[in-house]
């Protein structure tokens, strides 16, 4: 399965200063999306790391879409990540 | 988005229970906005939990804005309002708000983009583009105001002078004065920022934690600055956060999220922090906590302090001298190091008669309010981050 992620409203700062990126799982059909925010802390986040995922959900503060809706309308952190899905994560904590 | 069928048992999705297997199901197909009952809804709004699509939002937050800006009768026909604009989310979604509600409702008001040029290298001058940009879209009128113009001074001068101890005690009580002047300058006669519900829950929740009383009554005002000072409003006042935001995603506006390079060395805000995670178990908790400070009874004792002109440069305030004038004296003199320990800053922390602000108890930005009470800047290992990156984008 192939995901796309965007990342912004300063969040792009935790991720190689990049907005957007590709994360591409072989051996999977689908990623509970509570799992795949874990795997992103571990292994794309160089710095603080609590800034993003907060007791194994999204940091409060930062705004999630899942295909340009927001996830709350797809179960929030309980969702199903599937081929294909776009996923952006905004934060609201950033300048006024 | 092709072949993800073949799972078919092992991934039901969370709240439709069964689209059919056949090719490129769509999880959300079921749904549908609970106003128009027609489109794909895009947002659950955390006020009201209702989920709606994408014009049903704009149509509402607009509305509601409007409807903000009639019953608390916050301009009159041929006003003059500057809207103070940082380039920051809220602030630019105001100018678009205002722009479009100005146009649509016939208000008669003749707007302007406002921005304080802190002199802050790497961060203001780049979130000024943004403004900048902004003007060039809503073809208003943009006066950028610098400190160094006003006072002589730039941050990056000040935090060469004093350190980064009370830079943004300093940047507060400047940029307030200089809001006001600006507007002056632009002819104005109102001033609107971009403060939203969030930004009035958390100056809620820290005047309550503070025990200050004269705040705690003052912040909870739409309308703020009186007798003298310029009007300042906040249209945005019952608006969430999350709704600003999401607003300015789907309608693509540009803004600017970079923290200042000078913001405070601790990582987090603790109301707001607090805050966010009251949100996420229980949405209306923002409102619900403007509406509690709404309807809180005051005893009569405690008084306005009585307002007067600064004997340097005028401006309205409490004492002999205003606040700026007295930091300006220290940082002329040399002495603001040592002056900042002792008396301007302990009285400008301590003392809620204070009213340099004109009685705003929330500054222009969140972390000047922060820091000048004693709370921290979110975020603050991000910013150290962004300073480097924005070192490393910011020569142009
Ligand atoms: S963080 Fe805000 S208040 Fe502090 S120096 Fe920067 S702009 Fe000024
Ligand atoms: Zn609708
Ligand atoms: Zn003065």
């Amino acid at each position: 399965m192939k995901v796309k992620i965007e990342m912004t409203g300063g969040l792009e700062i935790l991720f190689k200063n990049q907005k957007n990126h590709t994360y591409e799982f072989k051996d999977r059909d689908t990623m509970p999306l509570r799992e795949l925010v874990v795997w992103m802390r571990d292994t794309q986040i160089q710095e603080r790391p609590e800034l993003f995922v907060e007791d194994s959900t999204v940091r409060p503060g930062i705004l999630v879409l899942i295909n340009d809706a927001d996830w709350e309308l797809d179960g929030g952190i309980e969702y199903i990540v599937e081929d294909g899905d776009t996923l952006s994560f905004i934060s609201t904590l950033h300048g006024g | 988005m092709d072949n993800n069928n073949n799972n078919g048992g092992t991934t039901p999705t969370t709240t439709t229970t069964t689209t059919t297997t056949s090719t490129t199901t769509t999880k959300r197909v079921a749904k549908l906005c609970e106003l128009c009952k027609v489109q794909r809804p895009v947002l659950k709004r955390p006020k009201t939990g209702q989920m709606i699509c994408k014009e049903c939002f704009y149509q509402i937050f607009e509305d509601e804005i409007h409807n903000t800006i009639i019953s608390n009768n916050l301009f009159q026909r041929g006003d003059r309002v500057a809207i103070g604009a940082s380039g920051g989310k809220d602030s630019t979604v105001l100018a678009e708000i205002m722009t479009t509600l100005n146009k649509r409702h016939d208000y008669g008001l003749d707007l302007f983009l406002l921005s304080i040029d802190e002199g802050i290298t790497g961060y203001r001058d780049d979130s000024l583009e943004t403004v900048k940009r902004n003007q060039q879209q809503y073809q208003i009128p943009l006066k950028i105001l610098s400190y160094k113009e006003l006072y002589n001074w730039t941050m990056d001068e000040i935090v060469a002078e004093i350190g980064l101890k009370n830079n943004c005690t300093f940047c507060g009580v400047f940029r307030r004065q200089a809001l006001d002047r600006g507007a002056v300058l632009l002819g104005a006669n109102k001033i609107v920022t971009g403060h939203n519900a969030d930004d009035i829950a958390e100056t809620v929740l820290m005047n309550l934690l503070r025990g200050d009383i004269p705040r705690l009554q003052r912040c909870i005002n739409i309308v703020t600055g009186s007798e003298g000072a310029l009007p300042r409003s906040k249209p945005f006042k019952y608006t969430y956060q999350k709704e600003i935001v999401m607003y300015a995603y789907f309608k693509k506006l540009d803004y600017f999220t970079t923290e200042c390079i000078y913001a405070p060395n601790a990582y987090r805000g603790h109301a707001r922090d607090f805050l966010k995670d009251l949100e996420a178990v229980r949405p209306s908790i923002i409102i619900d906590i403007i509406q509690s400070a709404e309807n809180f009874h005051f005893r009569d004792e405690i008084k306005m302090p009585v307002q007067r002109n600064c004997n340097l440069c005028g401006y309205i305030c409490s004492n002999e001298i205003c606040m700026a004038c007295d930091f300006l004296k220290n940082l002329n003199s040399g002495k603001a190091k040592y002056a900042l320990n002792s008396n301007s800053l302990k009285n400008y922390n301590k003392s809620s008669n204070n009213n340099n602000d004109n009685g705003t108890t929330i500054p222009d930005t969140t972390p000047t309010n922060i820091s000048a009470i004693g709370f921290d800047h979110p975020l603050q290992q991000q910013q150290q981050q962004q300073q480097q990156s924005s070192s490393t984008t910011s020569n142009s």
